[in-house]
């Protein structure tokens, strides 16, 4: 089956065609999907070996001469080694790229924790500008892409994984989209956590809304999913638990709410396996979503 | 605002103690003056008309603290004005004690951070390449204890194998590293295929036979030797 980071090496590889201005930049991760294109584009394919702080420097650099250019390797590796350079040579330069991860929270759960970064979107939340896309389907991962790429000199991270929903759903790189309309709480899944929400909601009277760009945070989107469907709201994210309810709290700030942030727990679980096995351990899969969720607005149900 | 260009070296002395307040500052000890000087003097094709040019040379700051000799440089070069000068690290001022480049006329990065210059340069040298820019020269500044940042290290190795000959960089040594480097600055390029030059860094005539020194197909590293720092 096409993984998102299939579709990402394929589409990269038909922007370099496309715009002169794109750069791919590589840190040895992930070359060998960029080999014919490296042929046709021997000046904008660029590896720069296993030099993490070079590659976001370096692609730095490349977009202060008016390039754009595209990072790519894990997220470990992209994020959380090289920060300061993605704090200062993107942000305090005020200068661009689009970064696109792959490895996601634990989609290599055999190659354990160093290989894990759960913790990617919290760490780019301590910093301004960012937007941040989470595709749940290659299809998505493609558009938002197009989408990142194409949106000037803005700083956009790309997170891939392994995980993905069976189907794909219309993305606009902005807005978060209604999949189930209820009456007794707001369920927010986030990309790839979309399938487990709808089946642990599955006979429960909540509003289900899908978020593939999580920065911005569509806070119109919940506030009018809030409406009809009440102030019980559950966060579901693919990364660290809670990542998202500073925004989504400051979005209901005005009105009495009550928020669960529900996604990857802090604590090193130091196993190995599968990456269902992982999900199930974080509580991720539809029967310990549907525990917790079930649970918080039940409880709602009853206090009101 | 009166941006006056055409300072000499002369000059200098006056701008920076327009910054310093102070008459008797022994301006000649700033490691980096006279290097600064003969770059923007004689070997960089940059000028405040030209500041947003594609095709002009790119000089970025590296080693970012103890800036006034640069905003010295750049006024008198006419890309900021006079007038900046004594407000120089105030709450109004566009003259930080590390540079900015969203605020600093004809700054190409900000700095303060040290190590990440030359991985800028190396990314400004590669995009220019990809556009078919090949006349402008990139150069970075960076200090002999700047050098012990790793980053540094990924550029100049990754630099000397792409054979990017059009990036510069000038490390300018007064001896402030923790632990000097075994057989000297140079032969840490030289190990990575670049071109190298170690000079007076005080010697305006060396420094520029230094600068100019053809390097085809290697990246060329210009040591600037000056007084050490823990002597003065």
């Amino acid at each position: 089956m096409e993984t998102m980071r299939d579709r990402f090496s394929a589409v990269a590889s038909r922007l370099l065609d496309e715009d002169p201005r794109v750069a791919v930049v590589l840190a040895a991760i992930g070359r060998d999907a960029f080999t014919a294109a490296a042929r046709r584009h021997p000046d904008r394919l660029i590896n720069v070996g296993i030099r993490e702080q070079l590659l976001v420097g370096a692609a730095a650099g490349l977009s202060l001469t008016g390039m754009r250019p595209i990072v790519h390797t894990f997220a470990a590796f992209l994020v959380e080694r090289p920060f300061e350079q993605v704090k200062l040579d993107l942000g305090h330069q005020d200068t661009g790229a689009v970064l696109v991860s792959a490895g996601a929270s634990f989609d290599w759960p055999a190659g354990g924790q160093t290989h894990m970064s759960p913790g990617d979107v919290a760490l780019l939340d301590t910093l301004d500008g960012w937007t941040v896309h989470v595709p749940g389907h290659p299809d998505e991962a493609e558009t938002l892409l197009r989408h990142a790429v194409a949106a000037g000199d803005d700083k956009v991270y790309v997170r891939l994984s392994l995980q993905r929903n069976r189907l794909p759903l219309p993305v606009d790189g902005a807005r978060f989209h209604t999949v189930r309309e209820g009456r007794a709480g707001v369920v927010v899944a986030v990309g790839p956590m979309l399938d487990a929400v709808l089946a642990a909601t599955e006979g429960l009277d909540v509003t289900v809304l899908y978020a593939t760009t999580v920065r911005p945070f569509d806070a119109a989107a919940l506030r009018r999913a809030t409406e009809a469907a009440g102030t019980d709201v559950v966060l579901v994210e693919p990364y660290l638990a809670g990542t998202s309810t500073r925004v989504a709290t400051e979005a209901l700030a005005d009105v009495p709410h009550r928020l669960l942030g529900l996604g990857v727990g802090r604590r090193e679980l130091r196993r190995y396996g599968t990456l269902d096995e992982h999900l199930a351990a974080h509580g991720l899969d539809a029967r310990g979503l549907r525990e917790r969720i079930g649970a918080f607005v039940g409880a709602g149900a009853v206090s009101a | 605002m009166t941006i006056t260009a055409d300072h000499g070296y002369d000059d200098l002395p006056r701008l920076m103690s327009l910054m310093t307040g102070d008459e008797k500052h022994d301006f000649a000890a700033t490691s980096t003056l006279d290097v600064l000087w003969v770059l923007y003097d004689r070997v960089l094709d940059v000028t405040p008309e030209r500041a947003e040019a594609t095709d002009r040379d790119r000089f970025l700051l590296s080693k970012g603290h103890g800036p006034m000799a640069y905003y010295a440089v750049l006024a008198a070069k006419g890309f900021v004005p006079e007038e900046w000068l004594p407000g120089f690290g105030s709450y109004d001022s566009p003259l930080g004690h590390h540079p900015d480049r969203v605020l600093v006329p004809g700054a190409e990065i900000g700095s303060g951070s040290l190590g990440h210059g030359l991985p800028l340069a190396v990314g400004s040298a590669l995009g220019l390449r990809a556009q078919g820019l090949t006349d402008p020269a990139v150069w970075v500044l960076i200090g002999d204890a700047e050098l012990d940042e790793g980053s540094n290290h990924e550029a100049i190795a990754y630099a000397g194998a792409a054979g990017l000959d059009r990036l510069h960089t000038v490390v300018v040594d007064n001896a402030s590293a923790s632990h000097a480097l075994p057989g000297g600055i140079a032969a840490r390029f030289e190990a990575a295929n670049w071109s190298t030059s170690t000079v007076d860094g005080r010697d305006h005539a060396a420094l520029y036979e230094a600068f100019t020194a053809p390097h085809p197909g290697r990246p060329h590293a210009v040591v600037a030797r000056v007084e050490p720092k823990n002597a003065r």
